[in-house]
């Protein structure tokens, strides 16, 4: 076991799947020689060369579309955005081409890719740097849509995104990557080396995509989040002191249905957070789902906590992001209703 | 007040529209044979004039002559022949077949044959096309059976893509045939990708990318060009120039800009311009740009000017915005003549034997027609099962994915 941020956790996870297949290749703006503006890929390109591990042209399109041709061919390619806003011109090659190729072709042709992104705010981004993207790709059938909220998920999540046959949407919440940020941004940030989860292998391990993990036990209400806002929800019930049962869903699709349902059957209350824009956010499909599949046991409306419905701000920064204040009011409001 | 008049935004037209006398005197038709033959390690600097001239071998006479001459034996240059004819075979059926309501769509090459038929003959085993819709001669011309495409066109329950796909957007691997997207110039992208695997690998593959006129204006064109200058991709770059993106004319795809061909360029890509209804230069260029690209030399640009008799496609009635007799006026003429000519000035071939061969392909083609109809048509029939809706979207099926089958009855 060692130490790691998540950035080193993120590192080690194209380190260990470089390191035993020799089709795994590493490519995206900066990420050659200079190792990437979060350094995600520091070294790489010193120990495994220049043809698995290089620069590319400022061209999403262009690095998802030679991506997607490469995995026809038979690499894996695990490239990167550079921020998760970024993405969009790149959109077509992900909706249109990579998350359609197997079934367009009946398995002729496959497309293992995964497109790793800095998604989420918290860093002082603006609109262009701090966005959450992650509902226009779990719309889109073809895509797995994957977002570590730890070090040890992260290279764990990371490692089976490489191995997996089809093509994985990587978020790396990016405000997590020095440490499991809380929402308080004017107290001390603990970095990772201070979290149990922190603790990260240094060899080859993998967690299956698709299974969640309970972070918090609790029986008076189930709090549904990923990545940032699961330590926002952990601090939210710890100051509030209510009994809440925290879900890091970890795989947004495909989605541990049966965990959430299994929980808020106990539960009876639901609130669902994310950072992304509330109307048609994945908190939307959430919400449904468990209306659904708990209508009968639910003592509550499910309540959503989300970005407001306008761009990410820059100095309104901390009135935009669903800090433990406002996941907090969520909590009482949903226990007193 | 300025000292500038007032501005003005320029529309490009075609120099003729319906009702109007079709009029090329704008395509600038060098001499067959007049074009030289660099070296394949030329540099894009020194060849530029082959970005703004149209290579050619066959002449008036059906003589090929020139450089680019004298690469095809007869009985290649018959197999060629046979190709394209049982292309156009094909594609009358079919589309005989999308009028009687056996299929909902249909794309034809109709004047454009030489073009993939040609091209095909310059790869190898396991080389890699990202075709458009228009280039079924690839698979023609590697002898994928007729039935397999004409089940693909049924959607039938022999269909190998099991009724996923429009009709015509076909996929072998197995014949060097990446999966038709149905999207525009995306695939040109990826075929410099699958190129770039195949340098990562030290492999001896190499890839072709298609694209059409129009869809060169498409961003996934300019990003296909940048990675495969910089990276020196092994990949064969193809624009077919047919003069239409469906109703609109090329000048508004190509701009200010001389030729198509002159866009890689500014990539420093050698652009080379070939008469696309010109087998024999078809052949040659292709093979040209395949020995650089085997030799790790690079990309090529390669601009076949051609031209789309028929209409874009099945929904498509080209009347309404070019004259109904401009396809006659097309001074490079029809591929198959012009290869049938030369067969006979060869004396490998006669005007008896092409009515016998247009009769035994067609004969060939109702053969397949008939069994592919066995399997069903997409109205009528055997057709895939509803349980193929929700098969292959993944490589294992989801929990959501396999709630919706049953739901579905499945």
């Amino acid at each position: 076991m060692a130490r790691m941020t998540m950035i080193e956790a993120v590192r080690s996870a194209m380190d260990v799947s470089m390191e035993r297949d020799d089709d795994v290749v590493v490519f995206g703006e900066d990420v050659g020689y200079f190792g990437g503006v979060f350094r995600c890929t520091q070294g790489l390109q010193a120990k495994y060369g220049k043809t698995r591990c290089f620069d590319a042209p400022i061209s999403e399109s262009g690095i998802v579309g030679t991506a997607i041709g490469m995995a026809a061919y038979g690499l894996k390619p695990c490239v990167e955005i550079q921020f998760a806003d970024y993405m969009y011109p790149a959109y077509d090659q992900i909706t249109q081409e990579a998350a359609r190729i197997r079934y367009r072709s009946n398995g002729d042709f496959t497309c293992p890719i995964v497109l790793r992104m800095p998604t989420g705010g918290g860093i002082f981004g603006g609109q262009t740097h701090s966005q959450s993207p992650e509902a226009l790709f779990t719309h889109v059938c073809g895509l797995k849509v994957v977002v570590p909220s730890n070090p040890y998920d992260a290279k764990g999540l990371l490692i089976a995104s490489i191995e997996d046959p089809d093509p994985v949407m990587f978020l790396e919440p990016k405000r997590l990557y020095n440490g499991p940020f809380d929402g308080h941004h004017d107290r001390p940030v603990t970095p990772w080396s201070k979290h149990e989860l922190g603790e990260v292998p240094e060899g080859h391990y993998s967690i299956p995509i698709g299974k969640a993990e309970i972070r918090r036990q609790g029986s008076a209400v189930t709090v549904i989040a990923y990545g940032t806002m699961v330590h926002v929800a952990l601090a939210a019930a710890e100051e509030m002191g209510v009994d809440a049962e925290v879900i890091d869903l970890r795989s947004l699709l495909p989605l541990d249905l049966d965990t959430i349902v299994q929980s808020v059957t106990k539960t009876g209350r639901c609130v669902v957070v994310h950072e992304a824009t509330l109307t048609s956010g994945y908190g939307a499909e959430l919400t449904a789902l468990v209306q659904e599949h708990c209508f009968y046991h639910l003592e509550a409306p499910v309540v959503r906590v989300t970005g407001w419905d306008t761009p990410y701000p820059h100095a309104q920064e901390w009135d935009y992001f669903p800090g433990p204040g406002r996941v907090g009011r969520a909590l009482t409001e949903v226990m007193e209703a | 007040m300025t000292e500038f008049p007032q501005l003005s935004l320029h529309v490009p037209e075609p120099a003729v529209r319906p009702g109007g006398m079709p009029d090329f005197s704008n395509v600038n038709i060098a001499k067959a044979g007049s074009v030289p033959r660099p070296e394949v390690d030329a540099a894009s600097e020194d060849i530029r004039d082959l970005a703004y001239s149209i290579i050619r071998v066959l002449n008036r006479d059906g003589e090929a002559v020139g450089p680019w001459a004298g690469l095809l034996s007869d009985e290649e240059l018959l197999t060629g022949l046979r190709n394209m004819m049982k292309l156009r075979a094909f594609d009358a059926r079919m589309l005989m077949a999308q009028r009687q309501g056996k299929t909902s769509f249909y794309m034809q090459h109709l004047g454009e044959e030489a073009v993939s038929c040609a091209f095909r003959k310059a790869l190898k085993k396991g080389d890699m096309n990202f075709p458009t819709y228009r280039q079924a001669g690839l698979l023609i011309a590697d002898d994928y059976p007729m039935v397999e495409m004409m089940n693909q066109i049924f959607s039938n329950e022999k269909d190998p893509l099991r009724g996923r796909q429009l009709p015509i957007m076909y996929s072998s691997k197995e014949h060097g045939f990446f999966t038709i997207s149905g999207n525009l110039a995306t695939q040109y992208v990826q075929a410099v990708g699958w190129a770039m695997a195949s340098a990562i690998k030290n492999d001896t593959k190499i890839a072709a990318a298609w694209i059409g006129d129009g869809s060169t204006a498409e961003s996934d064109f300019h990003s296909a060009l940048v990675f495969a200058s910089t990276y020196k991709a092994p990949v064969i770059l193809n624009i077919v120039n047919n003069q239409w993106a469906i109703s609109t004319f090329q000048g508004i795809a190509r701009g200010g800009s001389g030729t198509f061909a002159a866009r890689g360029l500014g990539f420093g890509i050698p652009a080379l311009r070939v008469d696309g209804n010109d087998y024999l230069a078809v052949y040659a260029v292709s093979l040209w740009a395949t020995e650089r690209a085997r030799r790790n030399l690079g990309p090529t640009l390669i601009e076949y000017v051609t031209y789309r008799v028929g209409g874009h496609s099945s929904s498509d009635d080209p009347s309404a915005y070019r004259p109904k007799t401009e396809s006659e006026a097309w001074p490079l003429g029809d591929p198959v003549l012009r290869l049938k000519k030369h067969l006979i000035v060869r004396g490998a071939w006669s005007e008896e034997r092409h009515v016998q061969a247009e009769a035994e392909i067609l004969d060939e083609v109702i053969q397949a027609q008939k069994e592919a109809e066995t399997h069903g048509t997409l109205h009528a029939g055997g057709k895939p099962s509803v349980r193929d809706i929700f098969e292959g979207v993944y490589a294992e099926m989801p929990p959501h994915i396999r709630r919706q089958r049953q739901k579905a009855g499945y």
